[in-house]
């Protein structure tokens, strides 16, 4: 379990604004902005004259750039560059006027929409959609005829104007956030509203909310300079950027150099406040995505797992037999591992592992164990640098390890057929399921769309749903659960697979339901002589389907036998312990028995057996070198050096049973 | 059974819920959905109660409608004889001293953007405590208890597995020594080896505190370990509600003995055996059945045309659990009364009192 928390760490860490200054582009853009806002306050306090400066030196008007005058002077003489880094003020007090008003009203309107939803949200949405269709440029032109050059009565309208870009913003952040279990179990807890707004909804938008204002900035920003550069909020002779623009342009053929400062000026300024809201959505993307469960699914496959490992000595008790006890798949000593930054990681640890036809193994483990991560091995459909760095994939006399992807693809949907926890992921919403499996059959048996018609009818009758037309018309949303997982079998097997791979197909099932899978899974493998590895932790699944069992613990299969020896007569003290502490076992209201501990991860695994910090029959000897797998008898195996002391203790269960 | 149920036998209910009934309006053009329709149950304390049923039962609902989370439409449910069927937020935040809640998922339950301390010490901040050095000391001392070590309180919910955050969670539901927690599947997301180590955290913490459970799952296995009666509940409706090992080894209900059959037994020969007795249970593609019918009765294989025209209510049976069916009598045969006990005793055994209508 700790290892999951390795994965999530590097995706969220609260502290996303040390992060943000990791950046050389945020770095540079924030130290920019601060400078221009230094320059608005300090820049008229060192030249107070300029605001009211008429003219200057009018002997040394039009100048170019001098000792003097860095940016030379316009055409009443005046210093450009004075007149730059003064008029930086009111331009900035117009961002922070409209940015005032657009957060004033944004954030909390957004926040009650999102939050509240019912009638508040309906206002909202509606004045929000009206207030998109009224001409804002028309509206400022109209409200300053009214207050006459006033920049705050500009600002605040335009404010007004586009506050509503944020209202709709923060509302479908607000909105998934408002359904988290934490903030109903802080309602349970009886706290206020404006309680949990503040410390649970906030913090968690408050990345989407920096992205949009800083955008929302530059907008204004650029506003601010088209009314000023209209002359219509500064009155004359004090320099703003877009009216430097505009006097640079009445003297553009004499003078052309003059609309270049305050050009550069808006144009880097927009530009910081872009590349920020840019940068803060990059660092928010990795802070703020918290750890759902199909992410952690995920990060489990790629940055833990383990597996299987057999170190030579391994008699294959099943191979001398009849030619129906040949293995289909085979994997031998497969050693997966993911490159860090501390050198190679191995994550599964050599599994050795055979499926015969018409056979269901069972690969058992709890999450971190490696199961999944060695069924993906088999398909090649490792993420996250995870590869196969040693063994031998033997499926149908070929090895696949080391195939090229198009040959991998071309065995994947035909020869081996995917069934996993989450039925309709690899469908898609618009098309009918008929069309959808009726394109599989296309591609992988070449076969014309009147063909592919029947086929697929045949194909959902094939895992027994009732009435196959009708379920061929419907759309995936319109599939119950159990039907889904029924149709999703269809498609892994419209490749007439002889290998079937099924991750925890009943896990997000009801009983019931999971029932009427596993016995479609069972006819499957019975009837059809389809060999099934399935992947899961549950036992009773396990127990019902399976021939045999796998059991995974920390990278390593540390046991393989018959599904009736493995339950009556685990051989390690993992196996042991996880039969155990299932409560189907125990007698009510007893203690459950458990194991100590956590699951060491990949990298940190003990020398000699993985589970020997937990375990109740360790001994120094455990510690000290590689434990190869064991065999009792011919057909078990075991990784434990003590499985004479676990056979003694359940022959005694056995007696008192009796 | 678990041995002290005897306790508080004739103790006054702590959470008392009558004719409960939750309604979700799901737009203009969608007819309104009943979520729960006319349940009723109490809880005594230091009992536990588990509801089980499948996804879409309401038996979630149920749950969230007791701490104000879900739209009541009708009914009235009282926690230590105070009406809190319409709380508002003061009266909330009055009993969520007493009334508490652990969720299924430990992902989402708990703020990213906040430490734990942060987080457990909400509920005493609501409850109006304001001293910093006692809010601390309790938070460590909770922490402490369910097994984790103090300076978690000071770090952020990522740094923590499925386990561990669900101990926080817990931590976090018994801050305010509440005396009904309603616990909304809380092991459904862990895996094995940690569920049996928050199980028995969640027993040994009902001693200690004297906690009433209101105990939600879909896992069998999970509740009957844990419960002292149990509610199923199938389309918001009550079924089937008993002593747990009366409803366990004398399921009365088709419903019942359907779920109990469906649940794979974690042992190879007693699963092959039970599969052989599995009733053929009827898919869903029978007619739905109308308002006043067995909600059960389209997927019922035993249903007869009152179970499609009349809506049955609980009766009792001799062995004391009530079953709302009206076949319940004509079913008590030896074959489908058959006992599933500890995993060890074998199928199928007869009731001792199964001559009735057999």
């Amino acid at each position: 379990m700790s290892a999951i928390t390795t994965a999530t760490e590097a995706i969220e860490s609260p502290n996303a604004l040390r992060r943000l200054f990791r950046r050389p582009l945020a770095l540079a853009c924030i130290g920019y902005l601060l400078l221009v806002i230094l320059v608005a306050i300090l820049a008229p306090v060192i030249w107070p004259g300029v605001d009211h400066e008429q003219a200057g030196d009018l002997i040394r008007a039009r100048q170019g750039s001098t000792p003097d005058h860095w940016f030379g002077t316009d055409a009443l003489g005046r210093d450009v560059l004075q007149r730059l880094l003064v008029g930086t003020r009111v331009t900035m007090v117009g961002v922070v006027e409209g940015m005032v008003v657009v957060l004033a009203l944004g954030v909390p309107l957004g926040v009650i929409a999102g939050y509240f939803g019912g009638l508040p949200d309906r206002i909202l949405t509606w004045i929000s959609d009206l207030t998109f269709s009224i001409p804002g440029l028309i509206v400022i032109l109209v409200v300053l005829s009214i207050f006459k050059a006033s920049l705050l009565a500009a600002m605040i309208t335009f404010g007004l104007l586009v506050s509503p870009h944020l209202i709709r913003l923060v509302r479908s952040a607000t909105l998934p956030v408002s359904r988290e279990l934490y903030i109903e179990a802080a309602r349970v807890s009886g706290l206020s509203r404006f309680y949990i707004l503040r410390h649970h909804v906030l913090p968690r938008i408050a990345g989407p909310i920096i992205v949009q204002a800083s955008f929302l900035a530059a907008a204004i920003l650029l506003v601010q300079s088209g009314l000023a550069y209209l002359n219509l909020i500064i009155e004359a002779p004090a320099p703003s950027w877009g009216g430097m623009i505009a006097e640079g342009l009445e003297n553009i053929s004499s003078q052309p150099w003059l609309i270049w400062p305050p050009g550069i000026a808006i144009g880097l300024t927009m530009l910081a406040f872009l590349l920020l809201s840019d940068q803060i959505r990059d660092v928010g993307v990795e802070t703020w995505q918290g750890p759902r469960r199909r992410i952690r699914r995920k990060d489990i496959t790629q940055v833990q797992a383990a597996a299987l490992r057999v170190e030579g000595g391994r008699s294959d008790s099943g191979d001398d037999g009849s030619p129906a006890e040949v293995a289909l798949l085979s994997m031998e000593g497969v050693r997966v591992s993911v490159s860090s930054p501390g050198g190679e990681l191995t994550i599964i640890e050599g599994v050795t592992l055979d499926v015969r036809v018409g056979e269901t193994v069972g690969l058992v483990g709890e999450s971190g164990s490696g199961k999944t991560m060695t069924a993906m091995a088999i398909l090649g459909l490792l993420t996250g640098g995870a590869q196969i760095t040693s063994g031998e994939i033997r499926f149908a006399g070929r090895n696949l390890v080391g195939l090229s992807e198009q040959q991998l693809r071309r065995i994947r949907g035909s020869e081996i057929g995917l069934i996993s926890q989450e039925p309709m992921v690899g469908f898609n919403p618009v098309f009918r399921i008929g069309t959808q499996l009726e394109d599989t059959l296309r591609l992988h048996q070449g076969m014309t769309r009147r063909q592919a018609r029947v086929a697929a009818i045949d194909l959902l009758r094939r895992v027994r749903l009732p009435d196959p037309a009708a379920v061929a018309r419907r759309y995936p949303h319109e599939l119950s659960g159990g039907m889904a997982q029924r149709v999703a079998i269809a498609r892994a097997l419209s490749g007439n697979p002889t290998l079937l791979i099924a991750d925890e197909p009943t896990t997000a099932l009801d009983v019931t339901v999971q029932a009427e899978i596993l016995e479609l899974l069972r006819e499957l493998a019975h009837d059809e002589r389809m060999a099934i590895l399935l992947v899961s932790h549950d036992w009773g699944v396990i127990a019902d389907v399976c021939d045999r069992a796998v059991v995974m613990y920390a990278g390593q299969v540390v046991e393989r036998a018959g599904i009736i020896p493995i339950f009556r007569e685990p051989m390690h003290p993992y196996t042991a312990a996880l039969l155990s502490s299932n409560p189907h076992h125990a007698i009510p209201g007893d203690v459950l028995p458990t194991i100590p501990g956590t699951v060491p991860k990949p990298g940190a695994w003990p020398v000699g057996c993985h589970f020997q910090a937990r375990c109740r029959l360790s001994t120094t000897e455990c510690g000290e070198a590689k434990i190869p797998m064991l065999q009792p008898t011919d057909e078990r195996e075991t990784r434990c050096l003590h499985f004479r002391v676990l056979a003694q203790e359940s022959e005694l269960v056995e007696v008192t049973r009796s | 059974m678990i041995e002290n149920s005897s306790v508080h036998r004739d103790s006054r209910p702590l959470l008392e819920v009558r004719d409960l009934g939750v309604v979700y309006k799901l737009g203009r053009r969608r007819p309104p959905l009943q979520a729960v329709d006319g349940v009723s149950l109490s809880v005594a304390p230091r009992e536990t109660v588990g509801i089980v049923g499948e996804s879409g039962s309401g038996k979630s609902t149920i749950g969230r409608a007791i701490l104000g989370l879900a739209p009541i439409d009708r009914g009235t449910i009282s926690l230590a004889g105070d009406d809190i069927t319409h709380a508002g937020y003061g009266q909330r935040r009055k009993i969520s001293a007493d009334l508490q809640v652990i969720f299924q998922d430990p992902y989402s339950s708990l703020n990213p953007t906040r430490t734990i301390g942060q987080t457990l010490s909400e509920s005493l901040i609501a409850q109006g405590h304001r001293s910093r050095s006692e809010i601390e000391a309790r938070v460590a001392t909770m922490l402490h208890r369910v097994g984790m070590s103090e300076d978690a309180a000071s770090k952020y919910p990522n740094r923590f597995s499925g386990g561990q955050r669900q101990r926080i969670a817990i931590a976090r539901a018994l801050m305010t020594q509440p005396r009904l927690v309603i616990c909304d599947e809380p092991t459904s997301a862990l895996d094995l080896s940690v569920q049996a180590q928050i199980l028995n955290l969640m027993r040994e913490l009902q001693d200690e505190f004297q906690l009433s459970y209101l105990f939600i799952a879909h896992d069998l296995a999970v509740v009957r370990h844990l419960s002292h009666r149990i509610i199923v509940v199938y389309k918001g409706q009550v079924m089937e509600q008993g002593a747990s090992n009366t409803v366990y080894s004398f399921p009365a209900h088709p419903y019942t003995r359907a779920l109990l059959s469906a649940v794979p037994v974690p042992d190879p020969v007693e699963q092959g055996s039970w599969r052989e007795l599995r009733l053929s249970d009827a898919s869903e593609a029978r007619a739905p059945s109308g308002e006043n019918a067995c909600p059960f009765a389209s997927r019922c294989p035993h249903a007869v045309a009152i179970c499609r025209t009349s809506r049955p209510a609980l009766e009792e049976t001799p062995e004391g659990s009530s079953v709302a069916c009206h076949r319940w009598r004509d079913l008590r045969t030896p074959a489908t009364t058959a006992v599933r006990n500890n995993g060890i005793s074998q199928v199928p055994q007869s009731s001792p009192s199964n001559s009735i209508g057999a």
